[in-house]
């Protein structure tokens, strides 16, 4: 990553299979645009999610972390995953600050099959938002895991 | 034939490790008995330059524990390494970072404000802070320095086994004593522990009901503690389930949940993340409110989880 | 079984009959007509107007007696047109126009006769004092409504106490079998319709005659036999005995292997457009309202008509109403052009001189032989109107405009906003998913999209496929569509199916969860997190079990499994860390 002025974010974002990650699809083959700097990692379900993941991502030095599912209440293709992960990103954001990284830098939202364009708007004003906030405090040094 | 020699060293300790091994009590004469302990700080009078003057590789074994905060503590191990052919992270401090690691929820400046100036006993009205060079009379006295970042041992040095606990139970002692006198240890790397966690073992395990849920926390204060149902069951936040057994859950059976100090099994990563995972999912909520609402019901999750453990948690301190 | 067939004669003729069977039944059997007027076969005979009177002997008596309720013994000789029945039945016939002397069927008879003059004068009453509205209201249909009253000259027909009953269930059976017509219904005048019936409304019916499967149902509402009990004359007239009133629905479980969603669509409800007036204007129709208006067995036979029964001499046929509208639904109903040009040439057919105008934004004519059509119509003097209908009103600015329908809109072709007044209004509603779809997406484990129509797995390469194996969508649940298109649809997703279910293996679900039993401790959180109870807690061993059959690879558990025991295939731990590893690299 170059200086503050040319700061390009590296946003992890967990997809689950059947909701996100085939909006992202949609998304892709409408060509919409969206900012390279979201990197999709496939899930099948937002219940996937662990914790462990969200911290390791920063520990690499992720700048963001993005998990998105199927809505709530009842979109989930496996019933009440997204549930966990809606409980597990409430906790996540309460904890993420006693290490010293801004609450802003983990965002959960609900991305549906169609909702391509919803993937595009997500994805542009979260690349914003980070690049705004400047790179992630964690640096690449003690590393665990 | 020459007895193996062994050393115990503790850095940033509270001492309860050293208090372990003292505890053995009748066994421990079995221990003196079989080797030479050539270097403990604590109850001997052996000094770093006899270390030095050691050859490489002479000590068998090295009992190391406390967390690593301070450039002495930092360059001690480093010499028990060099002179040791096995070096075992004893407790949870040395394993883990153990309760000095939760220094780096914070930063040195902060603490040592807490410590020398802002502590309600304090008298220290030239506000003076622990310094590294002082000049006395023979000249410059250098002190070792504070560290910004607690570490747990093998984030220092190579470390060959890790025995957990804060502070270690009897029994582990004596069952890894056993183990390295015969030669008959697991693949270097392990933790000398049970491989699962303490629900295995545990008593209240069974008391669970069918479908665990939670609606809300309570510390450990605020309710009548039952004294033979799970903890979790309670609303009582007890790290358990994502903590290594081998204790024989004393703590539970004193009626006070577990607060994870042997660290995570081998398949976790990073056991306060993992038991944000495992918790979260228990919660009995379904929209944001329920569970912002549930999530208030729980004062410093770091602290909490990462009690024993912040400085082997993947971000490892505040950034 | 004793068999009691006996010979009898009429006139000459020898014939087998039951014992003791209805003569006038053995008669028609051999194409013997005896005229009656109080007969009717649903119906217990009452031998009162005596017409059906013909001469019986047995053994050497000769007896008259009335033919249909006359019980024929064997042997028995019968003569139905000898002098002396015919003498009979003129005075029968000359006394009962005595008494109404201007019922038609009376008079039929007499011409049949050779009455002309009857000696008894003709009199003015209408009611022949039959009894087959009394018998069909007491006996068939049995809400004991109609009874007589009085005796000899003073005896009518009428209603206890001669007031409107409460009893009558207004079925209309008496009007029904009524000879002479005296017993009336109100009968709406033709081509003014209130409701939009399509056929016959009857009770029993066949919805209409294109219905599939054709078969009749019985109206439980209206069937005379769940008020009283009574009538069931469609079981006496039916020869294949298919029908029986105490059908219970029945709940069938089936079970199946693969699943066709075609639920299809619902047409939007015009009352939500308040600038169109649907449902405030009487004479403005829905789509389906003038389909069923047009249809031969609607309520005007086909007929186009507006409310009030007239010929409309124009009508405005409004395309994309609640389509292509950001205000209702964004899409394109994509059937409504062509149905509308369909209509405009129905209507052209129908009505030579009714000016129609179809107001559009685009004329989408996408289908084989479809452009052509729409030049077809260009030609028939079809009026279009290239502008969306802003509101339609009866406020009349001039006389011109008096008691009609006016369309705005702006014809965007020559730059002006036009007044269009008509007679009727057809508006094109949009295609809208079912009300319910959501629910039944939900519970076949497939999604909506947000027009609320079925998502189909990949828009191109597989549109009858949903994310659950097994569940196919076809037709108008999966978006509008015409019927070439949904025929073609439907025949995919059977296609698919048929694959499917002649395959001897199906892969199940790869991406399953386990629980090492080395590692599990038995903490049970997990057991409680799956909603397809794939896990279950063993008490003996203190681990928990996942039964990977029952797993559909969602990976809930693993991620809240407290020491790594659960992993779920192509998504473990070390895999997805790896991922974040790679990701972040550069």
């Amino acid at each position: 990553m170059s200086s503050e002025k040319g700061f390009e974010p590296r946003i992890v974002a967990f997809l689950c299979n059947w909701c996100s990650y085939t909006g992202a699809d949609l998304a892709g083959t409408a060509r919409m645009k969206y900012p390279a700097n979201v990197r999709t990692i496939r899930v099948m379900c937002s219940g996937r999610v662990d914790a462990q993941f969200v911290m390791k991502a920063f520990a690499e030095g992720a700048d963001a972390v993005l998990i998105s599912g199927c809505h709530t209440p009842s979109d989930c293709h496996y019933q009440e995953g997204n549930f966990k992960a809606l409980r597990r990103y409430y906790l996540l954001k309460k904890m993420l600050p006693q290490f010293g990284i801004e609450p802003e830098r983990l965002r959960l939202e609900w991305i549906s099959a169609a909702e391509g364009d919803k993937f595009q708007e997500v994805c542009t004003e979260f690349t914003e938002q980070i690049k705004r906030l400047g790179p992630s405090p964690v640096k690449k040094g003690v590393k665990n895991g | 034939m020459a007895k193996p020699k062994i050393t115990f060293y503790w850095c940033a300790s509270c001492g309860g490790c050293e208090e372990a091994i003292v505890d053995l009590a009748e066994d421990i004469l079995k221990v003196v008995e079989a080797v030479d302990i050539v270097f403990w700080p604590c109850a001997m009078d052996f000094k770093k330059s006899d270390v030095e003057a050691m050859e490489d590789g002479s000590i068998t074994v090295s009992f190391i524990n406390g967390a690593i905060n301070s450039d002495e503590q930092e360059e001690m191990v480093k010499v028990l390494r060099k002179k040791s052919q096995v070096v075992i992270a004893f407790g949870a401090c040395s394993h883990l970072g153990g309760i000095p690691s939760l220094a780096n929820l914070t930063t040195k400046d902060k603490i040592l404000e807490a410590s020398y100036l802002k502590g309600p006993t304090n008298v220290n009205s030239e506000k003076t802070l622990p310094m590294v060079k002082v000049p006395v009379k023979e000249g410059e006295l250098h002190l070792p320095e504070l560290q910004e970042i607690a570490k747990a041992l093998d984030q220092v040095i190579d470390v060959d086994y890790y025995i957990p606990g804060c502070s270690v139970p009897k029994q582990l002692i004596l069952d890894a004593v056993t183990a390295l006198l015969s030669g008959n240890l697991p693949p270097k790397g392990s933790v000398l522990a049970p491989k699962k966690t303490n629900c295995d073992t545990c008593d209240r395990n069974k008391t669970k009901p069918e479908k665990l849920e939670i609606d809300r926390f309570y510390r450990p204060y605020e309710i009548e503690l039952d004294e033979e149902k799970c903890f979790l069951a309670q609303g009582v936040i007890c790290m358990g389930p994502v903590t290594r057994g081998g204790c024989d859950e004393r703590c539970v059976k004193g009626n006070m949940p577990c607060r994870g100090c042997f660290g995570p099994v081998d398949n976790v990563f990073d056991q306060g993340a993992k038991f944000v995972s495992a918790l979260a999912s228990l919660f009995n909520a379904k929209t944001d409110e329920e569970v912002q609402k549930i999530v208030d019901s729980i004062d410093d999750p770091a602290g909490t989880f990462y009690r024993f453990s912040v400085a082997k948690s993947m971000i490892g301190h505040k950034v | 079984m004793a068999d009691n067939t006996i010979k009898i004669k009429i006139n000459g003729f020898e014939v087998e009959a039951f014992d003791r069977q209805p003569l006038i039944e053995v008669a028609e059997k051999i194409g013997v007509k005896i005229p009656t007027l109080c007969h009717n076969p649903i119906i217990e005979p009452y031998g009162v107007c005596r017409v059906c009177t013909v001469e019986v002997r047995h053994r050497n008596r000769v007896r008259m007696v009335t033919a249909c309720n006359y019980p024929v013994t064997n042997g028995i000789e019968v003569f139905t047109d000898s002098e002396r029945v015919i003498r009979n039945r003129k005075l029968i016939i000359e006394w009962l126009l005595g008494r109404c002397g201007n019922v038609k069927v009376l008079n039929d008879l007499a011409e049949q006769y050779g009455i002309t003059e009857p000696r008894f004068g003709r009199g003015t009453d209408d009611c022949i004092l039959c009894g087959l509205c009394v018998r069909m209201c007491q006996d068939v249909v049995k809400a004991n409504v109609l009874g007589f009253f009085e005796r000899g000259p003073k005896r009518y027909v009428s209603t206890s106490f001669d007031q409107t009953s409460d009893l009558c269930i207004t079925c209309g059976a008496c009007a029904s079998v009524c000879p002479t017509g005296c017993i009336k219904i109100d009968k709406l005048e033709e081509g003014t319709y209130k409701e939009m019936p399509m056929g016959p409304v009857t009770p029993i019916h066949i919805d209409f005659m294109q219905a599939v499967p054709k078969k009749a149902v019985i109206d439980k509402e209206s069937c005379i036999n769940f008020k009283t009990g009574g009538c069931k004359v469609c079981v006496d007239v039916c020869d294949a005995e298919a029908i029986d009133h105490s059908m219970e629905a029945k709940e069938k479980e089936v079970d199946v292997g693969t699943i066709i969603l075609s639920t299809g669509f619902q047409l939007q409800n015009g009352e939500e457009l308040k600038e169109y007036g649907y449902g405030k204007y009487p004479n403005i129709l829905s789509s389906l309202d003038f389909e069923v208006l047009n249809n031969a067995n609607g309520p005007t036979g086909g007929k186009i008509f507006t409310r009030d029964g007239r010929v409309p001499k124009s009508i405005g046929i409004v395309h994309c109403v609640g389509s292509r509208d950001k205000k209702y639904h964004e899409y394109c109903s994509r059937v409504c052009c062509m149905y509308a040009l369909k209509f405009a040439h129905l209507i052209k057919e129908k009505i030579h001189d009714c000016e129609v105008y179809n107001f559009y934004i685009d004329m989408r004519c996408f289908g084989k032989g479809y452009e052509e059509f729409y030049n077809r119509l260009l030609r028939e003097g079809v009026n279009f109107v290239r502008g969306k209908v802003a509101e339609i009103t009866d406020a009349a600015l001039d006389k011109s405009e008096q008691g009609k329908l006016i369309l705005r809109a702006e014809d965007t072709l020559i730059g002006t906003v036009r007044r269009i007044p008509v007679d009727m209004v057809v508006l094109c509603l949009a295609i809208e998913a079912q009300k319910d779809a959501k629910e039944v997406s939900h519970f076949f484990s497939c999604s909506v999209g947000r027009d609320g129509f079925f998502i189909e797995k990949h828009p191109k390469l597989a549109p009858v496929s949903t994310a659950a194996d097994g569940i196919f969508i076809a037709g108008a649940a999966q978006g509008p569509k015409d019927i070439p298109d949904t025929v073609a649809q439907a025949g995919a997703a059977a296609s698919a199916v048929l694959s499917l279910i002649q395959q001897k293996e199906v892969e199940a679900e790869v991406v399953t969860a386990s629980i090492d039993e080395e590692i599990c401790s038995g903490c049970q959180i997990c057991v409680g997190l799956c909603p397809y109870t794939a896990i279950t807690y063993n008490k003996d061993k203190n681990i928990s079990e996942l039964n990977e059959a029952l797993c559909k690879g969602c990976g809930t558990c693993v991620a809240a499994c407290p020491s790594g025991a659960a992993q779920q295939k192509n998504f473990r731990d070390n895999q997805i860390f790896a991922e974040i590893k790679g990701i972040l690299a550069v």
